[in-house]
């Protein structure tokens, strides 16, 4: 929808173009903005989250709650839909505000806890201290209820990106527009040349988020300087890495920020025409684009001659079909063209031979979302967080076995501890943590004991990881290192197009070395000590061959996760090849399982749920494991509640 | 109408729709296709191939590279777990192994009844609330192997997802 804002420059006689009208001087507008900002309200406002995480957590139900609720008049307030907060761990998330006070946020809220809070907080308006998670900043404190800048999560992050989200509703443009969404497109068109506006992106620093730090200013310029009759703005919504999801994020709780990105760089290029490349596993997220482009077209954010500059832009949205290899520029345009998505060399690169043979800049959402607030904020401001090298922030996806999952973004040059320890709050399980994977199946295994180590482009690089996409997956002592790096391998074989030979055959090779270490059964000349001792050694020159001659990045950066694992957790190696024995216990076809004949009582539930059926026993009676037919998957072990069974 | 004859009318529409040379339109006619039918049948990538003015193979190829194309009918009922990386540490590949030997079926297969497809997808970008399953376009978070069966069953009693 295009909101509140919209309908009353509508009322208004629709003065001069509506994104000159809502930023302009007039009272008007203003007064508009400070309500959609919740500066004044008069009713109680709730505003529930519903992304994809806050969805699958329950968030649909609490929202049907409190729309029932409100339509049944037991409460008065307005419910809103929000984006995500990114604070994903205690979805669902519902934020409440009363009038002359902060919005407050609960956690985990369920739909069976809503009469109370419409009780306590909404009738009886009072916040619960006790249940409440934080208040945010927008008014008085509250006793007892922390402000959002001392809670450890969001303490240590500083949010460019991920400024608006989780406070509006992302289908509302008029909501968006009130939290500065577009402010920069409007400057730039009113008070800049193309070439200054490529000049301030490039005097910002911003390096290209979606994983290679390519400076996105460069990148401009020389489709800036190309002439051609066509040139194209396309944003990779393509986030195939697994253990990333801040793109997805981006697109479902603020679209405006991106679509904004976009408009500024085909007026900085000189292209009229955007692609959205975006997976189809993101269905929320292509739904919320679609309604902000429809909304952007109608308000002439979009659309033949924006803000009568001459400048002309519009958007289509393309959805991926689920390859990984179309996250490479070059195979992603391929796969807009309607082609299998495999990659070609560069040069040329697409700045001067991209889409249909036209200069093309690619950058990816978070790049996209950079922009609108660098040019409105100016390249100094954007400078100013970071590091030299690598300026302004970086959201990475926390996931794993960490306390708080969820989206951080961190000024660049953080330490990946701060990260890990101090907003992810450290080890979930109560076992220590001892590495992060960082990058996805292009990046490393980082070790505790470099978790010093600077999120920065260069100083990741130095210590054989890279920033990759922003996916941080965090793993325990109960994770085994031989299987993760086996697990990305899996994965890029699988993925991997088939066009080059290093990477088809260079990825499969490796996945048989580490299937021969992490097995026992089978072959004697497939799984046979001679054959895992020369497997070992030939391990890394396969992975540093496939490094220097794969064809595209994808497949050059495909050995790293079995480079950084033989690395800094060579021992997990060798006694996986020596001791035959995963440490961590992950490797189920090296465990052995026994059923301790003192503790078992007969109950059964190992043999019911044994997905082999290697148990035998009669009830009441002790059970047994038959040994040949045992997979090793772990499930009686997981089920029996008298730890009668023993893993060895 | 029959429902299959009118699926067909619809297919016939879908593809007619395409002018001749638009090879960039192979793609999401594909989808459309899989979105009304659920698969892609194999006449559709021959009839595709003319109308754009391709060959078969060139279709075939495109059908063949992407994972979310299906040339054979699903069950009424997709099962998608989640082999992502944060998901994989959270024991994913145990969820996966137990839904398909509760089902009887190999990953990417269909239950002889035709109630249930499970795939594995490379990550459903819900890390956060690993282990993840979607079953059709429900999202659920911090799946249990034991619970998805219990779930798997529930809906083949007639239960909704």
């Amino acid at each position: 929808m295009t909101g509140e804002l919209y309908r009353r420059w509508e009322e208004a006689g629709r003065p001069g173009h509506f994104l000159a009208w809502a930023f302009g001087n007039n009272d008007d507008a203003a007064e508009t903005i400070r309500l959609l900002r919740r500066e004044t309200i008069e009713r109680p406002q709730v505003f529930v989250g519903t992304g994809t995480c806050g969805l699958a957590s329950g968030a649909a139900d609490v929202l049907a709650a409190f729309s029932e609720a409100a339509a049944a008049g037991t409460i008065d307030a307005d419910i809103h839909e929000a984006g995500c907060l990114g604070f994903c761990r205690m979805e669902p998330l519902v934020e409440i505000q009363l009038p002359g006070g902060p919005g407050v946020l609960y956690g985990e809220v369920t739909p069976a806890e809503v009469p109370a809070i419409a009780n306590t907080v909404l009738a009886g308006g009072r916040h619960d201290a006790a249940r409440a998670l934080l208040r945010f900043d927008d008014g008085p404190p509250i006793d007892g209820i922390d402000a959002v800048a001392d809670h450890p999560f969001f303490r240590p992050q500083r949010r460019i990106v991920l400024s608006r989200v989780g406070r509006f509703d992302p289908d509302d443009l008029s909501a968006a527009i009130a939290r500065e969404d577009y402010r920069g497109l409007l400057e730039a068109l009113t008070a800049k040349t193309p070439g200054e506006t490529v000049a301030t992106i490039e005097a910002s620093g911003l390096r290209g988020r979606g994983g290679g730090g390519f400076p996105t200013g460069t990148k401009w310029k020389l489709a800036a300087r190309e002439q051609s009759d066509r040139k194209y703005v396309v944003m990779n919504a393509d986030e195939g890495d697994p253990g990333a999801f801040m793109d997805r994020s981006v697109l479902e709780s603020d679209p405006h920020a991106a679509i904004e990105g976009m408009a500024l760089c085909g007026y900085a290029i000189g292209a009229a025409e955007g692609y959205i490349y975006c997976r189809a596993e993101y269905p929320l997220a292509i739904r919320r684009l679609e309604t902000a482009i429809a909304d952007a077209r109608e308000a002439g954010i979009l659309g033949e001659n924006i803000l009568g500059t001459g400048f002309s832009f519009d958007i289509r949205i393309k959805m991926g079909a689920g390859a990984f290899v179309c996250g490479e520029e070059t195979a992603l345009l391929a796969s807009i063209e309607g082609k299998r998505g495999m990659p070609r060399p560069r040069p040329p690169y697409p700045a001067q031979s991209g889409l249909f043979g036209r200069p093309t800049v690619i950058n990816n959402v978070e790049s996209m979302a950079n922009i609108g607030w660098i040019v409105s904020n100016g390249p100094e401001a954007f400078r100013a967080v970071g590091t030299p090298g690598s300026p302004g922030t970086k959201v990475f996806a926390l996931s794993g076995k960490l306390e708080r999952s969820g989206l951080a973004e961190v000024p660049m040059g953080i330490s990946i501890g701060e990260i890990v320890e101090g907003i992810g709050g450290g080890s979930e399980t109560g076992l220590a943590l001892k590495a992060v994977q960082i990058g996805g199946p292009s990046g490393a295994c980082v070790p505790v004991d470099l978790w010093h180590t600077a999120v920065d482009y260069d100083e990741l690089k130095r210590i054989g990881a890279m920033m990759g996409s922003g996916g941080l997956v965090v793993m325990d002592e109960g994770t085994c290192m031989v299987d993760v790096a086996r697990f990305f391998l899996d994965f890029t074989t699988k993925e991997s197009c088939g066009k080059c030979t290093p990477c088809r055959e260079g990825t499969r090779r490796m996945r048989h070395i580490l299937e021969q270490l992490t097995t026992r059964w089978g072959d004697p000349d497939e799984g046979g000590a001679l054959a895992r001792f020369s497997g070992l050694i030939e391990l890394e020159r396969v992975a540093r061959d496939v490094q220097k001659t794969a064809l595209c990045g994808l497949g050059q950066t495909a050995p790293n996760p079995v480079l950084s694992t033989l690395k800094f957790f060579r021992g997990e190696y060798e006694a996986h090849l020596y001791d035959r024995r995963c440490p961590a216990g992950v490797c189920t076809a090296l465990r052995e399982y026994a059923i301790d004949p003192e503790a078992c009582v007969g109950c059964g539930r190992c043999k019911k749920l044994c997905p082999a059926n290697a148990i035998v026993g009669s009830p009441k009676k002790t059970h047994y494991i038959v040994e040949e037919k045992c997979i090793g998957c772990g499930s009686c072990a997981d089920t029996c509640t008298f730890d009668a069974v023993t893993v060895s | 109408m029959h429902p299959e004859a009118a699926s067909a009318r619809e297919i016939t529409g879908i593809i007619g729709e395409v002018p001749r040379g638009r090879h960039d339109l192979v793609i999401p006619t594909l989808q459309r296709v899989q979105a009304t039918l659920g698969y892609i049948p194999e006449q559709v990538v021959f009839d595709l191939a003319e109308q754009v003015g391709t060959t078969p193979a060139a279709v075939f190829g495109v059908a063949t590279f992407y994972n979310q194309f299906r040339l054979t009918a699903p069950g009424e009922h997709t099962i998608r777990v989640c082999r992502g990386t944060a998901c994989h540490v959270k024991g994913s590949a145990r969820i996966l192994d137990t839904i398909c030997r509760a089902l009887g079926v190999a990953s990417g297969e269909t239950t002889r009844d035709g109630l249930f497809t499970v795939e594995e997808v490379a990550c459903l970008g819900s890390c956060s609330i690993a282990p993840a399953v979607m079953i059709d376009d429900r999202f659920y978070g911090h799946v249990t192997a034991e619970g998805l069966v219990e779930l798997a069953e529930a809906i083949s009693r007639g239960g909704d997802a």
